[in-house]
């Protein structure tokens, strides 16, 4: 027994490093696995406040930027108001009855305060949080594209994976042809995608928009991803197909969270048929 | 084990925004990063144990992840460096020894020396940081790339903080 207290003393140094290693490891896996780790990411409030004052001076390189896009939109959006009322005006079909399928989606304005493009797993931290209703698993889109989807929150801050982040999938639409995909990060370029599993059939053009396909409840259905930026053809069943994204992930300064109000039912009636299908 | 002097503990806190709220930002050709806070852990004193420093490393590691919310990746980094780094510093003593209470510096052998001593070890941290981050070799070369790059940007802005802060300054 002393001796092996003996040996123990005498290699302190190398079971100390694999004890720090180890604890270190799990940490990594564990942070990996789930929306674990609640305390220790940027959601925290002494960190992101931090992170705050940091991006208040990036924001001033940024605000012409802003100011445009935030002209665009709303051009856009009066736009489509108009129609709106003029569809409602020429045609005045009885109204949809169920308020609670006009009001699936509510929107929740936020401000990003820290975000990453550079690494293979990139986050952003926006400063909305459990107090503005915000759950991790909602969608998070900007003006101009899908950004991502919260991760973890705290009560005035919440933590968003970002699309580019080597994990991530998420379902897509060719809007031209209809057909779905899968949209991936290669963890490369931040300005370029991959859009994954389109049969040989199907012939993409260089340029065909790519929106998001609502199949997952997640994202609303027909948010802007990107546009085809290069197309092979592999020796494989599916094109190899390359999406520029429509939003330029550095210049990301105000984003929108979503809720979807009938997430959970359609969730829970997915979930009861893949139990059925088991059995 | 070393007195921690008031001095050591302000540093800490001082690579460690410089880090997070600055270098964060800046990425150059968007794959050569600085980790700058690697340097605090590389200018320790010289007789500093394995024990202090591995700690020193994980306690450092664990701040920087809880900004770049990456619980778990650069502690592990900083501790296999924190590891290596008594090893590799009895491997290149310099003629004479080391004197009591320095910190590794250009003034010890130069700054030949220096980069011996410095550039290893930042190709070790940044290797097994990216590498761990990447998820394993699937992308190995674009990954070898960007420790590469990230190493020099490291190693150079190092020199420029000793020659900015001379050593000495922790005796």
């Amino acid at each position: 027994m002393q001796r092996l207290f003996l040996f123990l003393y005498q290699y302190r140094a190398f079971f100390t490093f694999l004890i720090l290693e180890i604890i270190c490891a799990w940490l990594i896996i564990e942070n990996n696995a789930y929306q674990g780790a609640r305390f220790f990411n940027s959601s925290n409030g002494l960190v992101a406040a931090m992170n705050n004052v940091s991006h208040g001076v990036r924001e001033y390189f940024l605000l012409r930027q802003v100011n445009s896009t935030l002209a665009e939109e709303n051009a856009q959006l009066r736009s489509r108001f108009e129609a709106l009322n003029q569809l409602q005006y020429i045609t005045s079909t009885p109204a949809i009855k169920d308020s609670s399928v006009m009001n699936q989606f509510d929107f929740v304005s936020a401000k990003v305060v820290s975000n990453t493009v550079n690494r293979f797993t990139n986050f952003l931290t926006v400063n909305k949080g459990s107090e503005d209703g915000i759950e991790p698993g909602m969608a998070v889109i900007s003006p101009l594209g899908a950004v991502g989807k919260v991760r973890a929150v705290s009560r005035h801050y919440s933590v968003v994976t970002s699309i580019l982040h080597v994990d991530v999938q998420v379902s897509a639409l060719l809007r031209r042809t209809g057909h779905f995909g899968t949209i991936q990060w290669d963890g490369i370029n931040p300005d370029i995608v991959k859009f994954k599993f389109i049969p040989r059939h199907v012939e993409p053009v260089k340029g065909d928009t790519v929106v998001t396909s609502g199949y997952n409840a997640i994202f609303p259905e027909g948010i802007m991803i990107g546009t085809i930026e290069e197309i092979h053809l592999t020796d494989e069943l599916f094109f190899d197909l390359k999406v520029k994204l429509s939003q330029d992930f550095r210049k990301l300064s105000y984003v929108e969270v979503v809720k979807n109000s009938m997430r959970q039912e359609l969730d829970s009636l997915i979930q009861t048929v893949v139990k059925e299908d088991k059995q | 084990m070393s007195r921690i002097s008031i001095i050591q503990v302000i540093a800490f806190f001082i690579y460690l925004f410089y880090q997070v709220l600055i270098l964060k930002n800046i990425v150059l050709v968007n794959t050569a990063f600085c980790f700058l806070y690697v340097a605090y852990l590389l200018f320790l004193p010289v007789e500093s144990t394995p024990l202090f420093l591995m700690l020193a490393g994980f306690i450092m590691g664990l701040c920087v992840d809880t900004f770049y919310d990456s619980l778990g990746l650069h502690a592990f980094a900083c501790v296999m460096v924190m590891y290596a780094r008594n090893y590799w510093l009895s491997l290149i003593t310099p003629q004479g020894g080391y004197d009591v209470g320095t910190t590794p510096s250009i003034a010890i052998g130069g700054i030949q020396w220096f980069l011996m001593y410095t550039f290893p070890l930042v190709f070790l941290h940044h290797a097994v940081l990216f590498f761990v981050e990447a998820g394993g070799f699937g992308m190995f070369w674009f990954t070898l790339w960007k420790v590469i790059l990230s190493t020099i940007f490291t190693t150079l802005v190092t020199v420029v903080v000793q020659f900015l802060f001379p050593s000495g300054r922790y005796r």
